[in-house]
């Protein structure tokens, strides 16, 4: 068992002194993490910090951050190991002629030719490492599998050279965009956190920490603004880092209150979708409220 | 908690490795209702929930429910289903248990005056219960402008208590008693007085920006409000009825589940929620489905060009990219009145993946035809185009009772030349067709000019035939007939036509 961290309120205060303003839900399952030796699959709308979450871990924990960028087309090579294929040529071109072959065979398939990748490097680490596997949606539901083993058992199987076990267990997070359904297999080796937009409190916390020289009067209002507008129904909803972009204009446009023609020059920041930006204004214009 | 529970709860901690029983049986019980509630729990999560709850410190009701959700609870959409359950199941052996049995008064009083003390001493002297209508409704007033969160659960416990008009054994659900509480409360009178207040110390006039902000904010702490008096609803039903009993009654559908055709105002705004992600999680299987499924033939040029880097060998075959299959879609739906729901959410769905398909064209009925196509042209927002549909389009003919004969006939007249061999047709309708004339011999006639004609049915499949429905009738012309009551059966019936 890992003890990374003591207790669930001490790693939010922790993470907070990164700057990462964590909630009970955050924190609980990152420490259950690291107790029960489970990776985390982080799933929520984009922009709400759960690639930053895993930054931030590594952060307070001092290991290293080994991050596997996902994308549709990632194979074996690319995330695990790979033979290096041209040393191994140039082993076999040197020798040639002066030994026997099964000696040179076997000589070519060890550590010295082989390549790491991501999750090899992960596992084969001496030190304690995070390791992200970001976005883990975009790959293809057969690739998902080259994950299960290093989820569950923390070990790689080459068949060359036989299974490598870690020499430590990593800390994993897998985030995910949720634009398609994980296989069950996936999910199961998990634990599952659902990151969504934080509430009023945490996300005015989130402003006065990460946008320097602001006052908390104009935080609560940025915060207040945001709220309203994602009640409304909109193709995408404002992010955290964009609202935390939007306070950082304010700031620098020198706003002391947000009032409706701030607001509008200034919406287009929040909001990436003309249609989206035409019906916050209409909406935020009439002081009725939109019927639940 | 009750001291029986806490010695199970002190064992569990002092010996993680023989974990007492009591708490098993407890999460045991806990995983049976949530698999009744339609989760699925697989035998691995639950010993992960088992091993996880001997790292967290029991009495944390808060980090308990994580360590559970984070283990059992692997889809976003099943949280709202999995906190009922945790409310119902551990509500009992939850910190409040004392108030639940007979002698609730003295409990009670001090919660509430506790509160009390501390934000409004002078307001709650005479304690919860000689409080009058007007001064509890003072309460909830001040409450609300305050935020005060333990003075508002104080107000909840109040009302309910006091207008719920709750009685042991009796067999109502509970939206009954919230309904009554919330009527006595008058929450929208009480928005209305709070924004009148705000205006009258600012003095000037606010602008309506700032009014709508204002409105949010009193909003979401009326709202909260509202969770407090469920939560002291269910609370008392729990105590009166048990917890299996509840478990059941609470029970609600899935998002994915629940019925179209009978979903409250609630529901369906959590559907409309649900399609959209829905909708770009499908245009994403359908784009990779395409691009992966088959390879073109071999690309000649392309292997030459390839094999360079082999000495002229070809080692590495090139295939041409195979061109996009696209089928043509019409989609014809009954708009009336029971299925309309069923037709806002199809339409939603076939145009927010229209770039899957070569064309899109629909038309819309109820006694009398028109084509709506026009109406999500060029629109980025689909669900305007939706209630333009609804309110536009000129579908009545005689008296606005479904005549599905009338509008095939029309169909058939006025587009059915344009019916090619690569057009799949989609007919959406419950086929109630009021004992008017069915003229299935157009569905005959398109399906020989079509590539497939499917008809999509809202009702159970036990419904079918009973009644005015002609289905069968309609059906044996059809290339397949489907019960599409709810958006996971939608959902695998458009991953099935494109």
């Amino acid at each position: 068992m890992s003890n990374r961290f003591s207790d669930v309120a001490s790693l939010k205060d922790e993470l907070a002194g990164v700057d990462y303003l964590s909630d009970d839900g955050i924190a609980g399952v990152v420490y259950l993490a690291d107790r029960l030796e489970k990776p985390i699959l982080v799933e929520g709308p984009a922009g709400t910090g759960k690639t930053q979450l895993a930054k931030s871990v590594s952060e307070i924990t001092g290991s290293r951050l080994i991050r596997l960028q996902c994308y549709e087309g990632l194979d074996e090579a690319k995330a695990l190991y790979e033979w290096n294929y041209k040393k191994q040529l140039l082993r076999i071109q040197a020798e040639s002629g002066s030994e026997e072959w099964d000696d040179i065979s076997e000589d070519i398939f060890s550590d010295e030719f082989l390549l790491t990748r991501p999750l090899l490097e992960a596992i084969s680490a001496d030190e304690p490492v995070v390791l992200l596997i970001d976005e883990v949606d975009r790959v293809e539901l057969e690739t998902e599998a080259l994950l299960l083993e290093i989820l569950s058992d923390y070990q790689v199987s080459i068949p060359e050279l036989g299974t490598i076990k870690a020499k430590q267990i990593p800390l994993v997070f897998l985030t995910s965009n949720n634009t398609r359904e994980l296989s069950e297999a996936l999910k199961r080796r998990c634990l599952y956190l659902h990151v969504d937009y934080p509430d009023i409190e945490r996300e005015k916390e989130i402003v006065l920490t990460k946008v320097p020289d602001i006052t908390e009067n104009l935080a609560d209002q940025v915060a207040r603004v945001v709220r309203s507008i994602r009640q409304i129904e909109l193709k995408k909803h404002p992010s955290v880092s964009e609202t935390l972009d939007w306070a950082k204009t304010l700031v620098l446009l020198g706003v002391e209150k947000i009032d409706e023609q701030t607001a509008t020059q200034t919406i287009n920041i929040l909001l990436k979708y003309q249609s989206d930006i035409n019906k916050a204004l209409k909406e935020l214009a009439t002081a009725d409220g939109v019927s639940p | 908690m009750s001291v029986t529970e806490g010695a199970a709860f002190d064992d569990a901690v002092a010996t993680p490795e023989g974990i007492g029983d009591p708490i098993l049986d407890l999460l045991n019980g806990f995983i049976v209702q949530l698999r009744a509630a339609g989760l699925p729990v697989s035998l691995t999560e639950n010993l992960d929930a088992m091993q996880a709850i001997k790292h967290v410190p029991l009495e944390d009701r808060q980090t308990f429910k994580y360590a559970l959700a984070a283990t059992l609870v692997k889809h976003h959409n099943h949280w709202k289903a999995f906190e009922t359950v945790f409310e119902v199941y551990f509500s009992l052996r939850g910190d409040e248990f004392s108030i639940g049995d007979d002698t609730v008064e003295l409990p009670e009083m001090d919660d509430e005056e506790q509160p009390g003390e501390q934000s409004s001493g002078d307001q709650q002297g005479g304690g919860g219960d000689n409080l009058s209508p007007e001064e509890l409704a003072e309460m909830l007033y001040r409450s609300l402008m305050r935020g005060d969160q333990q003075m508002m659960r104080g107000v909840a416990r109040q009302a309910v208590k006091r207008y719920a008009g709750m009685e042991p054994g009796r067999p109502v659900g509970g939206t009954y008693y919230l309904y009554r509480t919330l009527r006595n409360l008058d929450l929208d009178g009480v928005l209305e007085r709070l924004l009148e207040q705000e205006q009258n110390e600012e003095g000037d006039a606010p602008s309506d920006f700032e009014q709508r902000l204002q409105r949010d904010e009193y909003q979401s702490r009326i709202d909260s409000l509202q969770k407090e008096i469920e939560a002291e609803i269910r609370r008392r039903l729990v105590a009166d009825r048990g917890v299996e009993a509840m478990a059941k009654t609470l029970r609600k559908p899935l998002p994915e589940d629940v019925d179209f055709m009978h979903a409250s105002r609630e529901e369906m705004a959590s559907l409309r929620k649900a399609i959209y992600p829905l909708t770009r999680k499908l245009a994403a299987r359908l784009q990779r489905k395409r691009r992966h499924g088959r390879k073109g033939p071999l690309d000649f040029r392309r292997t030459v060009r390839a094999s360079l880097s082999y000495g002229g060998v070809p080692a590495e075959p090139k295939f041409r990219n195979p061109r996009p299959h696209k089928p043509e879609i019409f989609v014809i739906a009954d708009i009336s009145g029971s299925v309309a729901a069923f037709a806002r959410f199809t339409l939603h769905l076939v145009y927010a993946i229209s770039g899957q398909f070569s064309k899109v064209r629909s038309f819309v009925f109820i006694d009398g035809l028109d084509e709506v196509t026009h109406m999500f042209e060029g629109v980025e927002d689909i669900n305007e185009a939706v209630h333009r549909v609804n309110t536009e389009a000129d579908v009545v003919w005689v008296d606005g009772h479904s005549d599905y004969g009338h509008a095939l006939q029309v169909f058939w007249e006025k587009y059915g030349n344009d019916i090619g061999p690569r057009t799949s047709i989609m007919i959406l309708g419950d086929a109630r067709n009021n004992y008017h004339a069915s003229e299935s011999w157009i569905i005959k006639a398109m399906s020989e000019k079509a590539r497939a004609v499917h008809w999509l049915n809202p009702e159970p499949n036990s419904y079918w035939d009973t009644g005015d429905s002609i289905v069968g009738e309609y059906a044996q012309h059809c290339d397949g007939t489907f019960e599409v009551r709810n958006l996971r059966q939608l959902e695998g019936f458009v991953e099935h036509l494109a």
